[in-house]
Order: C-alpha cells, then sequence, then structure tokens
C-alpha cells in the first residue's frame, strides 16, 4: 500500500495579486520577501515557490497562520486560481494546459471540494445538495438518487434527506458537504479548513468521519487547517507554509521532532507531545531488560503507562513482528521535553 | 449690465430653427418607419387585446373565482382571499366591472412584457461592469423623466391607442425589476458561486441553477414594484387612449365629479393592495427555507 505512487505535483509554483503580477514576478523570483514586495510594488504576494509532491490515497496537510497563502494554494490545484508562474501537475497531466472543457471535466471527476463555510444551495434540499456534483454532469435521475443516498447515509444523514440545510446545525450541514464532495467519486479531496467553523467536540467527530472514511476509501486528501492538533490527528503528511512560502514538509513525527525554525518551533510548542510522538521515531539499538513488548506505533503517552503498570524502565520495539530495537523511560522523557529548552541554554529551567 | 441680468441665449431664431429642424426629422423618420414599427408591435396589440376581451366575456363568477384562487396560490392567506372576493364584488356592484377588467388587462400585459424585457436587461446588468454603467443612467432617465415627454414621439409614431398606452407604461414600469435583478444577481454569495464553480458546472448551469433562484427574492420584489408602478401610470395612459379605470378619474377631474374620481381612484388602490400584499407574500414564502427553520 505504501508505494511511491505522487497524485499531485506542484513545480516552482508563484501567485503575485495585484494589477500587474508578471511585472513584478522576477523580483519574487529574485528573492524578494512578502513584506518587501508589499511596501515597494503594492502586490501581494501570495505563494512564493511552492514545490510539494503529494503522495496518493494519504492525507495531505497544509498548514499555516491566516494569510499565509493555504487557501491560494489549494485553488490551484483545481484552477480556482490561476497561477501567475510554475506548474500543476495532477496525474501526469499539466493542469494549466487544459481547455475550459477539459477542466471542468477535471473538476466534475477528478476533484472536488469542502469548504470553511459549507457553501451548500439554500434553495435545494439536503439531498438535492448532494446529488448537485451528479446534476452537473447530467446523471440520469435514478442513478443520481442512488449514488446521492448512499453517501448521505454513509456520514449518518439518513432520514434527513427533505430537509433544507437552514435547518441543519454545523456539524450536520459540513457533514452534507462531505457527501456532496464524495458523491463525484472523485479521488481528490480538497477541504479548505472544512472543520475550523465547527466546535471543538464536532470537529473531533468530524475528523472521526474522514479518518473512518478514509480507512476505506483511500483517497487523495489535501486538508488545510490552521489547527496543529487537528494536523497531527489527521495528516500522513504535513506542509507548513509562511508568507507565501513553504517553510517544512514532512510526517508528523518529523515536524514535531525537528522543526524547521522558529516559526515551525513556535507553533508545535503548545503541543501535547506525548500525545503525537510514536515509540518508533526514538527507538535505538539494544535490548530491553524488561520482557515488555509494545509496537512501535505506541504513543508515548501510552507507552509510559505501560512500564508504569509493569514497574519497568524499559520495553522492546517491534513492528509488523520483528524487533527494530529498544526505547528506555529516559528516551522518552527527552522525547516530551520542549526542544527550546535543551537549544537556548540561557534560561534553562532547574 | 444687460449682459449679466438676461442670458445670452442663442437667440429666438436660432432656436426655432433647431427645434424645427429636430421636429422634422422626427417627423420623416416616422412617416418612413411608422408603419414598420407599428407591425412590430402588432402581435402585443393582439395579444393586449384578446386578453381584453377575454377578461370581459367571461362571466363574473369565474373571474372573481380565478382571482380568489391565484390570491391563494400565492398567498396561503385566507383573510386577502376574502378581501380579495370583497373587493372585487363591491366594484363591480358600483358599476366599474368593465374599467376594471381592462385596466387589469393592460397590468398583467405590461407586467408580462417588463418581465421579458427586464429580467434578461438585469442579468446582462449584473454580468458584465460595462453594461451596467450604461445601462444605470438609461434607467434614471427613464424613471425621473415626465412622462408626458416621451408620451409625444411615442404618440407621433404610434398615434393614440392602446399600443402607446403600453408602451409608456412599460417604460414607467421597467427600471425597478432590472434594478433589482441585476442587484440579487450580484448579492449572489461568492463562496457558493465558488462552489458551483468547483464542482464543474458551466456558465449556463451557474446561471439557472445558482444565480437566479439565488436572486429570485429580490427578482419579485422587482416584479412587485413594477406592477405597483404600473398601476400608478393608469390614469396617464389613458390620455392616449387606454380604456380603463383611468379613463373615468380624467372625465372626473375635467368635470370636477368628485365621487366619480374616487371612487374609481379607490377602485385602483385597491387592485394595488392586492397585487403588493399577494405577490409579496409569495415572495416571503419563496425564501421561507433560507432563513428562518429551526433545527429539530
Ligand atoms: N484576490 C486577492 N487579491 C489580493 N490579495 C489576495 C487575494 N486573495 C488572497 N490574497 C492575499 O494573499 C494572501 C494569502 O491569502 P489566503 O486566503 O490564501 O490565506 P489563508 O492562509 O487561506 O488565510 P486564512 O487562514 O485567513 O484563510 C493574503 O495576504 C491575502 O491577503
Ligand atoms: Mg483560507
Amino acid at each position: 500500500m505504501s508505494n511511491n505512487e505522487i497524485k499531485v505535483e506542484i513545480k516552482n509554483l508563484y501567485k503575485i495579486f495585484g494589477r500587474n503580477p508578471q511585472k513584478h514576478l522576477e523580483k519574487a523570483q529574485n528573492g524578494m520577501g512578502k513584506s518587501e514586495l508589499m511596501e515597494k510594488t503594492a502586490h501581494v504576494m501570495g505563494l512564493c515557490d511552492v514545490n510539494i509532491k503529494i503522495p496518493a490515497r494519504g492525507i495531505q496537510v497544509i498548514m499555516g497562520l491566516s494569510g499565509s497563502g493555504k487557501s491560494t494554494l489549494i485553488r490551484h490545484i483545481n484552477r480556482l486560481i490561476e497561477p501567475t508562474a510554475g506548474e500543476i501537475i495532477v496525474d501526469g497531466v499539466d493542469v494549466l494546459a487544459m481547455s475550459q472543457d477539459e477542466l471542468r471535466d477535471f473538476r466534475r471527476k477528478k476533484a472536488s471540494m469542502v469548504f470553511q463555510k459549507f457553501a451548500l444551495l439554500p434553495h435545494r434540499t439536503v439531498i438535492q445538495n448532494v446529488a448537485y456534483g451528479l446534476d452537473i454532469q447530467n446523471v440520469p435521475e435514478e442513478e443520481k438518487h442512488q449514488r446521492s443516498m448512499k453517501w448521505l447515509e454513509r456520514v449518518g444523514l439518513g432520514g434527513f434527506e427533505d430537509n433544507y440545510p437552514s435547518q441543519l446545525s454545523g456539524g450536520m450541514q459540513q457533514r452534507v458537504g462531505l457527501a456532496r464532495a464524495l458523491a463525484t467519486d472523485a479521488d481528490i479531496l480538497l477541504m479548505d479548513e472544512a472543520f475550523s467553523a465547527l466546535d471543538p467536540l464536532i470537529r473531533t467527530d468530524m475528523q472521526d468521519i474522514l479518518l473512518k472514511l478514509q480507512e476505506e476509501l483511500h483517497k487523495t486528501i489535501i486538508f488545510i487547517t490552521h489547527d496543529l492538533d487537528e494536523a497531527l490527528r489527521i495528516g500522513d503528511n504535513i506542509a507548513i507554509l509562511r508568507d507565501g512560502s513553504i517553510v517544512q514538509q514532512g510526517t508528523p513525527q518529523e515536524i514535531v521532532l525537528k522543526p524547521a525554525d522558529d516559526y515551525v518551533a513556535d507553533f508545535i510548542k503548545d503541543i501535547n507531545r506525548s500525545r503525537v510522538l510514536q515509540l518508533g521515531s526514538i527507538t535505538h539499538d539494544g535490548k530491553a531488560e524488561s520482557n515488555i513488548i509494545l509496537e512501535r506505533s505506541t504513543t508515548i503517552e501510552d507507552a509510559i503507562q505501560s512500564l508504569r503498570k509493569a514497574n519497568a524502565n524499559d520495553a522492546n520495539v517491534i513492528h509488523e513482528g520483528n524487533s527494530i530495537g529498544v526505547v528506555t523511560l529516559n528516551d522518552m522523557l527527552g522525547a516530551i521535553e520542549r526542544p527550546d529548552a535543551t537549544n537556548t541554554g540561557e534560561n534553562a529551567y532547574s | 449690465m444687460d449682459f449679466l441680468t438676461t442670458f445670452p441665449d442663442i437667440g429666438r431664431q436660432n432656436l426655432r430653427d433647431i427645434k424645427k429642424s429636430v421636429d422634422a426629422t422626427f417627423k420623416d423618420f416616422s412617416r418612413s418607419y411608422g408603419e414598420g414599427i407599428e407591425d412590430f408591435f402588432y402581435p402585443l396589440l393582439k395579444f393586449l387585446v384578446f386578453f381584453e376581451k377575454l377578461l370581459i366575456n367571461t362571466p363574473w363568477p369565474i373571474i372573481i373565482a380565478v382571482l380568489a384562487g391565484l390570491a391563494w396560490l400565492g398567498s396561503r392567506n385566507w383573510k386577502l382571499v376574502t378581501g380579495t372576493i370583497i373587493s372585487f364584488i363591491i366594484i363591480g356592484a358600483l358599476g366599474m366591472w368593465k374599467d376594471t377588467m381592462a385596466t387589469l388587462a393592460i397590468i398583467s400585459v405590461a407586467t408580462l412584457v417588463c418581465i421579458a424585457v427586464g429580467i434578461p436587461f438585469g442579468i446582462w446588468m449584473a454580468k458584465s461592469d460595462r453594461m451596467q454603467s450604461i445601462i444605470t443612467p438609461v434607467l434614471d432617465i427613464m424613471q425621473t423623466i415626465p412622462s408626458f415627454v416621451y408620451l409625444i414621439p411615442v404618440v407621433m409614431l404610434l398615434g393614440l391607442g392602446k399600443v402607446p398606452g403600453l408602451l409608456a407604461v412599460c417604460v414607467y414600469a421597467l427600471p425597478p425589476l432590472v434594478r433589482l435583478t441585476n442587484l440579487g444577481i450580484r448579492l449572489v454569495d461568492r463562496e457558493i458561486l465558488e462552489a458551483a464553480d468547483a464542482f464543474g458546472a458551466n456558465p449556463r448551469q451557474k446561471l439557472f441553477g445558482v444565480q437566479i433562484p439565488l436572486a429570485l427574492p429580490n427578482i419579485f420584489a422587482g416584479i412587485n414594484q413594477t406592477i405597483m408602478m404600473a398601476l400608478a401610470m393608469v390614469v396617464i395612459a389613458s390620455m392616449i387612449g387606454v380604456k380603463g379605470l383611468g379613463v373615468p378619474v380624467l372625465q372626473a377631474v375635467q368635470n370636477q365629479y368628485l365621487a366619480l374620481g374616487l371612487m374609481n381612484g379607490l377602485a385602483i388602490v385597491a387592485l394595488a393592495i392586492i397585487f403588493d400584499r399577494v405577490s409579496q407574500q409569495y415572495g416571503k414564502r419563496l425564501q421561507k427555507h433560507r432563513e428562518g427553520g429551526h433545527h429539530e
């Protein structure tokens, strides 16, 4: 399952907003930053030299503060925004070379989208909203009904088909949005802060629904969020944007263990590291004194529990039945210590 | 000193020449094209005559039943339906039935013409900022220029009669519908339009599937305004030969018949109130599921 097929590849992507973006493109390409560009040319740097390869069948999270260019980036993938320069390749096809008709076909069949504010059609019932993408493709009535009913039930809204969106709660409305995106059977799902407008509890519910569906569907999901907990929870890969540039890409483990710069370190400083980090990323060679055996995907939090219960100081780590090394309680403590405490010698806590 | 107290105009002679040449040019134009323009509007005239005859010749109980039915369909409100029935019975009892039917005919046809012309123009305006900047001043002129002024060329072209009257009503009643259609479409939520784009809707699918349905409450407000303004033009239209409630009002003004003027005037008011309430209720019902609604 873990092959290296690349679904979406973005190369040297630039997006400059303003009256004459082409004129100022070269300045950006020569390394002028966002604030300098704004000051000197009154143009806004949306994206700056973005390069990213998004693997098929995984969840790619894109993170960043407000205004860092997340929405701009995701809208380039289905070309709701035209780039100033760069390439966007999906399944080996250049999206920018598509004609209007080809592009519409791409949006109908290949990539569907879920929106932060749901963007449901208020004059259509729930089931008609789910069927919207199929309507546009002129799918025959019966097939359309079957497919949309199926997805409505999959998101747990069976029985609400004749309601109007305004009669549903926010969480339910976004489930309609999700079902609408799934109903077209597109294999790329673009989600722009899809859960950000929801209450924390409902947000967790929605994450569960998404992860559960993903276990079975294996879509390529590009998920935008500014919430690190959410990113760590659902992301297979995370890319972090700042002022239109990607500052770090990697797995959640890599991001937490080796933040590329202060911006990223700042992002991760408040998370519960023991709940994110897994034994696999701190295992080293050797053999444990105890005979406890833990899977490498165990979180540190769970591992400490097991060790304390058995009154042991270390454990053997396995992966798919084979031993891959050892971790000690001390390793775990070291990993959950905040990185800035070790890096800055000045104000070391005693 | 003289120079400052009397405005230095271009001179009586010059002015007369200018006016004369404008009049002559337009007369020539009307002589050579008047007939063609009349032919162009002939189908409209036939339809108007047909509709008026239909209303007048249909037995009155059927007309009242149909109107009550329409009021019910539009408003789902028994009070309005009862009010409609009573109003028309009083109108009939006071001898204004025929005139009211004639007025009803011209108002209905004028509204249909305005819808057929106004909505497409409103859409066009919404789609292009250029069109908006061209059409807006035209609408301003249509609404503010005194009706008598544009009645002159219309009457020169087409003579007195139903069609010029209909045109006069339409010129006055059209602008609000165009404006509100434009506004309604421009106000459609950008996120929803983006969603339509993201699912691959083409421009036609966006227009008929998203923009017009979401603009409908505004478009209905526009139709409501158009009906009201058409009713307001009934008296002026009667001056150029349109039959209906305006004719007795005009007579009343000329001969100082207070009662006659009052009765017919009130009949126009009754029509206006019925149309207004029914179309407003209909507009409200259209958007009921959009805002309100409670989560059970
Ligand atoms: N149409 C536009 N015209 C001008 N500037 C724009 C436009 N769209 C976005 N920008 C600018 O580009 C930058 C990136 O915007 P974008 O909406 O992609 O940020 P974001 O990361 O999605 O932020 P948020 O978390 O607030 O949604 C911002 O500085 C924004 O002001
Ligand atoms: Mg955004």
